[in-house]
């Protein structure tokens, strides 16, 4: 197997690529420590994009996640507001069974109404960020509000590493094991692959896609919990725009539109390369005005990549003679 | 994006506006006055609101409706203006997101005979009647430099977290600031970065700044969300007594900041004050009770008189300065 046709492989040389690009203009970003706060700065967007990946793996898209992430951070912010000694775990579970709960509401469209998960997930978007204004009254949540419990839990380090960072590494692993080793795994493949065929294997499509927006709901209901510890405010626009960031990870990751390819690791790798180039922008002393064309050139770069690696995938069955035969296609 | 942004600020629109009107007092027409902001759910224009309830309160016959839309775009405040010009309110008092953007549909609405005034954050000249300033911005951008200042008796780097590179007034009280640096000898302006009011850009920002000028000795942010999201960046990376951030906050988003050392001092004039003197002067002007032009003063109840210059312009107060002596005291109000 030739190793660097891997869209893995790639992504990896396109990051150390990058690292050197920074470190050329900005020595102190590859040290060690501030990698480590790179990656824990990423984590919320490896987590988010870990659970988008499973839902374009079936051939749907979620951009309710950010939205999702929102209402179940505010929500968890106002517990732990107007009940101060509820325990933190509790809190936490209590977060990604919202989250999961509201991820339900897309899959359940999806699966029993048949309707595009692309319009579902929009119409769930504005309905979720509406419900974060009025559960809130449009007021902010602040730090002083906050219990130190509720606050220290992404900032409590372990081995060096943030509590933060270590759940997007559990959460990288989990989804590993997931859709490697499990057989809902692997109907997110099939599904995504060939419906049609999935349904002769005996999978049902749509439970199948309905499952993997929960579990996509599940992770943003934990990373709203995370985003709002860890910022330590809830408001109304928490997270505005994010889904595209996530959207973008996946696409950057390879995951195909189209469903049924990519693997988690190349999501992990996708939204590492938007991270670091979120986080370098602001040190290498680029133009402000420069940042926002940047980190879309990226994106756009890394998608023709994409799109001319997964050309090279088709496979022909019928060759013509003759050395034109490639272009015929 | 933008069809939903439509969808909900319509919805948030009709729904203020139906709220407004069920709450209406029993009198025959009051005067109905928009207080139109940059995005709803921001603290510092909630507080605007309870100001502005006050002076509908002390004024008797008049319906306040509080909007915007939902995150701080040009686009969103369109909206809300054609479905206010459709509503047929009477005075109109902005907040702009972009100084020209809303400007063609405030014109229509001077039109359509509703009385249009811009506060806090201005419109261009033509499309309103007045612009009711916090402060003077000269005054604000050296309050906040001096903010600084006052705890480098030796001098040091200071650097910029702004809004968004377009805001219009965070852009004026840096160029303001800009002009009195003469002022302070040894402070130096190492950088301006932009962190758009979003927590986690401005936090990224900062860190960038801490790492990029390894010497810095303070932050000023004159924005609510980059305030806190910088001094949270301040206190993630243990700098905590080396940087100072200061700047434009609201004492409950910076109670913890002031108390964690992060931040040493802030500034901001009174939202409330700021809503009600904006009311007060909707009202005068669309009850034709006073006349808006160069070198007219306006009442504007409780908060005296506000007199324009030859743009129209007019300054309500100087900013207040918040630190650990007050905060206590303040942080439950705004």
């Amino acid at each position: 197997m030739n190793m660097l046709r891997s869209r893995e492989a790639q992504l990896t040389l396109a990051i150390f690529a990058l690292l050197a690009l920074v470190a050329w203009r900005f020595p102190a970003f590859v040290a060690p420590g501030n990698l480590a706060a790179v990656f824990n700065d990423t984590s919320p967007l490896i987590l988010l994009a870990l659970g988008q990946t499973v839902v374009i793996l079936t051939r749907c898209i979620d951009l309710s996640v950010a939205a999702n992430l929102a209402l179940t951070g505010m929500t968890a912010a106002i517990i732990n507001v107007m009940f101060p000694g509820m325990p933190v775990p509790l809190i936490v579970a209590g977060a990604v069974v919202m989250g999961a709960a509201l991820g339900a509401i897309n899959g359940i469209l999806v699966w029993k109404l048949t309707i595009p998960p692309i319009v579902v997930t929009l119409g769930t978007l504005t309905i979720f960020r509406g419900l974060v204004f009025v559960i809130s009254d449009g007021q902010w949540i602040n730090a002083h509000e906050m219990t130190d419990a509720f606050s220290a839990l992404p900032r409590a380090e372990i081995l060096g590493l943030p509590m933060l960072s270590w759940f997007a590494i559990a959460g990288f692993a989990a989804f590993v094991l997931l859709v490697r080793y499990t057989a809902l795994g692997r109907s997110f493949y099939a599904v995504g692959g060939n419906p049609s065929a999935a349904v002769y294997a005996g999978i049902s499509p749509g439970r199948t896609q309905f499952l993997a927006f929960v579990l996509s709901g599940a992770v943003a209901g934990l990373t709203g919990y995370l985003w709002v510890a860890r910022y330590q405010v809830a408001y109304v626009d928490i997270a505005g725009g994010f889904e595209l960031d996530v959207v973008a990870a996946c696409v950057i990751g390879g995951i195909s539109i189209a469903g049924g390819a990519g693997t988690i690791l190349g999501a992990l790798l996708g939204a590492l390369f938007l991270g670091i180039v979120k986080n370098a922008l602001p040190v290498v002393g680029i133009s402000p005005f420069w940042q926002l064309a940047i980190s879309g050139a990226a994106i756009v770069i890394a998608v023709i990549a994409n799109g001319r690696a997964q050309r090279r995938a088709g496979r022909q069955i019928l060759k013509r003679d003759g050395p034109k035969a490639e272009g015929a296609r | 994006m933008s069809i939903t942004r439509r969808i909900f600020t319509s919805t948030v629109a009709a729904l203020a506006l139906t709220a407004g009107t069920s709450g209406a007092m029993a009198q025959d027409d009051p005067v109905r006055i928009a207080l139109l902001v940059k995005a709803l759910g921001i603290g510092f224009f909630e507080a605007a609101r309870d100001g502005a309830m006050e002076a509908a309160e002390e004024l008797g016959n008049v319906e306040v409706i509080y909007t915007g839309p939902t995150d701080t775009t040009a686009e969103g405040q369109i909206e809300v203006i054609n479905s206010l010009i459709a509503q047929g309110v009477d005075a109109i008092a902005i907040s702009a997101n972009d100084p020209d953007a809303v400007a063609p549909a405030l014109r229509r609405a001077q039109q359509r005979g509703i009385t249009v005034i811009s506060w806090d954050s201005g419109v261009a000249e033509d499309a309103r009647e007045l612009h009711l300033a916090p402060s003077s911005d000269a005054l604000i951008g050296n309050t906040i430099i001096k903010l600084a200042a006052d705890h480098l008796p030796d001098g040091g780097q200071v650097a910029v977290l702004s809004a968004t590179s377009t805001s219009t007034n965070q852009n004026t009280w840096i160029a303001e600031m800009n002009a009195v640096m003469g002022d302070y000898p040894g402070i130096e302006v190492v950088a301006t970065v932009y962190g758009d009011d979003l927590a986690d850009k401005s936090y990224r920002e900062a860190t960038g700044l801490m790492q990029t000028y390894p010497d810095l000795d303070a932050i000023i942010a004159p924005t609510s969300v980059g305030i806190v999201a910088a001094a949270r960046a301040v206190e993630d990376a243990g700098k905590v007594g080396e940087v100072n951030v200061t700047g434009l906050g609201l004492p409950s988003e910076m109670a913890s900041a002031i108390d964690s050392g992060a931040s040493q001092s802030f500034a901001i004039w009174n939202p409330i004050d700021l809503g009600y003197s904006a009311t007060v002067l909707a009202y005068n002007l669309a009850t034709d009770a006073a006349e808006a032009g160069p070198g007219a003063t306006i009442p504007m109840g409780r908060m005296g008189d506000l007199t324009l210059d030859d743009s129209g312009t007019g300054a309500m107060s100087d900013p207040f300065t918040y630190d650990a002596s007050n905060i206590e005291r303040f942080k439950d109000v705004f």
